[in-house]
């Protein structure tokens, strides 16, 4: 092979395109592309889908129904089912973005992590790209739940508005659980090691807050405890749009504080994911 | 380009320190455009933290790295906009098609929209991936897996495509056509390769120039025959022991994670 000149390298054309478009667009463009693979990666395996979707409708159909009768966990008036759904809606999604940080560490096992990190994609398009992904999971299972509460009769107040309110929640909370799930998987950097905290960390924030019992009926610590942990905002939240009862009744506090938790989650996350290579 | 423009790849007294182990101890070397150009050396050398180094996974300590001109510590973006990366380890994501492999990494690595599919379509032929681009990535074999990798690396038109340990895994045959299908983009395109191996043959038989790298340190480089002649060898495994009195295969295989990986990516090439 010969060498060709330094003035004409190739017959490539090297104008970098890809710098003409600024940072914020680059981050739209990256984390569209890591959605539409995700939602890809759905397509090619909706066994996926509905497997995970069991899991809320157990919580529903079997704990829900045990249950049902106990009026002191639903302030008197209401179905416990209907009470408890946006709890489980909640908590399936965040099981779903919570173990997303499983598939980080696999991602950089496997050479995929690094192979991003070497694009000109923006840091947090990474991150916020896996969160979407975590997000599109979520919705598809969403909106499986959804259907089978419609079908079953479950009382939930359905209007058009509580129904893409309670979604976009939902999305926020699951994009925030699964960038807090990517700072998890940086720190620990071992598949082993994050399933024992991913457990340890998903059981006290499902316990510790308003997804299954409303917060009046808790002792004071745990009360406390439910009162800093953003799962009980997103789950007071769905309950406002989707039953028409919360616990505060401030919808606009309640998205907030899930949002303030997004940001501060992304933020951490982008600046602590390419550690995570090392 | 800011400086060297003549250079492809210009590495500078480079330092790299992992608390106390010193990974990369003062290399340097350059790379003309269009050149081949192999690091080569046991597992452990430094040559993956070199490239980690020149692709912008890794901060250097000290010393100077440039590649397509840009500084990889100052104008990282510019350098990550310049390049083509294949890691060791399989980086295709095997829950996809093959050509949406491609379509992914041409928009993550910002081909524009209006020139994606003339990319995805040159990027096929020239890796001969025509048969399979309907196939989930996960049923593909090792060979097909390496140059789905190579020509989803292309997709952006690189400046300097970075190989690490290509064709570690593959059987004979598949080493080959992927060498083949290289030689062959190199002499249509021109671009600039530069691949770690340890594989001592395989370096002679494609590298234009190389260096060999040992426990952090380059111990030799220019062209194969210029290197052999130097140390009145036949072969650069012979040139590799004589310059560091033991035979390649004899040096330790490196860290847990790093055997880990190496059984990892030769099980799903396997």
């Amino acid at each position: 092979m010969s060498v060709p000149s330094a003035a004409s390298p190739a017959a490539w054309d090297r104008r970098p395109g890809v710098l003409e478009a600024g940072p914020l667009r680059r981050l739209a463009s990256g984390t569209a592309a890591m959605a539409l693979a995700e939602m890809r990666k759905l397509r090619h395996d909706h066994v996926d889908v509905f497997t995970r979707s069991v899991q809320p409708l157990l919580w529903l159909y079997l704990f829900g129904t045990a249950l049902r009768h106990t009026h002191a966990l639903t302030l008197g008036t209401l179905d416990y089912r209907v009470y408890l759904a946006p709890g489980v809606m909640a908590q399936a999604a965040m099981f779903i973005a919570i173990f997303y940080g499983l598939a980080v560490i696999w991602e950089r096992d496997v050479g995929q992590l690094q192979r991003l990190l070497a694009t000109p994609l923006p840091r947090a398009a990474i991150v916020l790209g896996k969160a979407v992904g975590a997000c599109v999971r979520a919705l598809v299972q969403a909106l499986l739940l959804l259907s089978v509460l419609a079908i079953t009769g479950i009382a939930l107040r359905w209007s058009l508005t509580g129904v893409i309110g309670a979604l976009a929640m939902l999305m926020l909370g699951t994009a925030a659980f699964a960038c807090m799930s990517m700072l998890i998987a940086a720190a620990v950097k071992d598949r082993e090691r994050f399933m024992g905290i991913g457990q340890l960390v998903m059981m006290p924030l499902f316990f510790a807050s308003s997804a299954l019992y409303p917060l009046s009926i808790m002792p004071g610590w745990l009360r406390a405890l439910a009162r800093v942990n953003p799962l009980t905002y997103e789950v007071q939240g769905l309950r406002q749009m989707l039953v028409g009862v919360g616990a505060s009744g401030v919808l606009w506090l309640d998205f907030l504080v899930v949002a303030g938790f997004f940001a501060a989650m992304l933020a951490a996350a982008t600046r602590a994911y390419p550690k995570a290579i090392l | 380009m800011a400086d060297s423009p003549n250079l492809a790849v210009l590495v500078d007294d480079l330092v790299v320190r992992f608390e106390e182990v010193e990974a990369v101890g003062g290399v340097s070397f350059a790379v003309a455009p269009g050149e081949v150009f192999g690091l080569l050396g046991p597992n452990g050398a430094g040559k993956t933290t070199t490239i980690r180094v020149l692709t912008t996974l890794l901060a250097p300590t000290s010393g100077r790295a440039l590649v397509a001109g840009f500084d990889v510590r100052r104008q990282s973006l510019q350098v990550r906009a310049s390049i083509g990366y294949v890691p060791q380890a399989i980086s295709v994501d095997g829950a996809l098609t093959a050509f949406e492999n491609l379509d992914f990494y041409a928009s993550v690595t910002g081909v524009p929209r209006s020139e994606r599919r003339e990319r995805i379509e040159q990027a096929i032929i020239e890796m001969d991936l025509q048969d399979m681009l309907d196939r989930l990535a996960r049923t593909l074999s090792g060979g097909m897996l390496r140059r789905l990798e190579i020509a989803s690396a292309l997709l952006n038109r690189p400046a300097v495509l970075f190989l690490d340990e290509p064709t570690v895994g593959l059987d004979p045959t598949a080493r080959q056509v992927v060498w083949e299908r290289l030689a062959a983009l190199r002499e249509q395109a021109g671009t600039t390769i530069l691949f770690t191996t340890h594989v001592m043959e395989e370096a002679e038989r494609y590298c234009e120039r190389l260096a060999i790298m040992d426990e952090g340190r380059l111990v030799e480089q220019g062209t194969p025959a210029e290197v052999c002649l130097r140390h009145g060898t036949e072969s650069l495994e012979e040139v590799f022991t004589a310059v560091t009195g033991r035979r390649i295969e004899e040096h330790h295989e490196g860290r847990l994670r790093d055997v880990r990986a190496q059984r990892r990516i030769a099980r799903r090439l396997g």
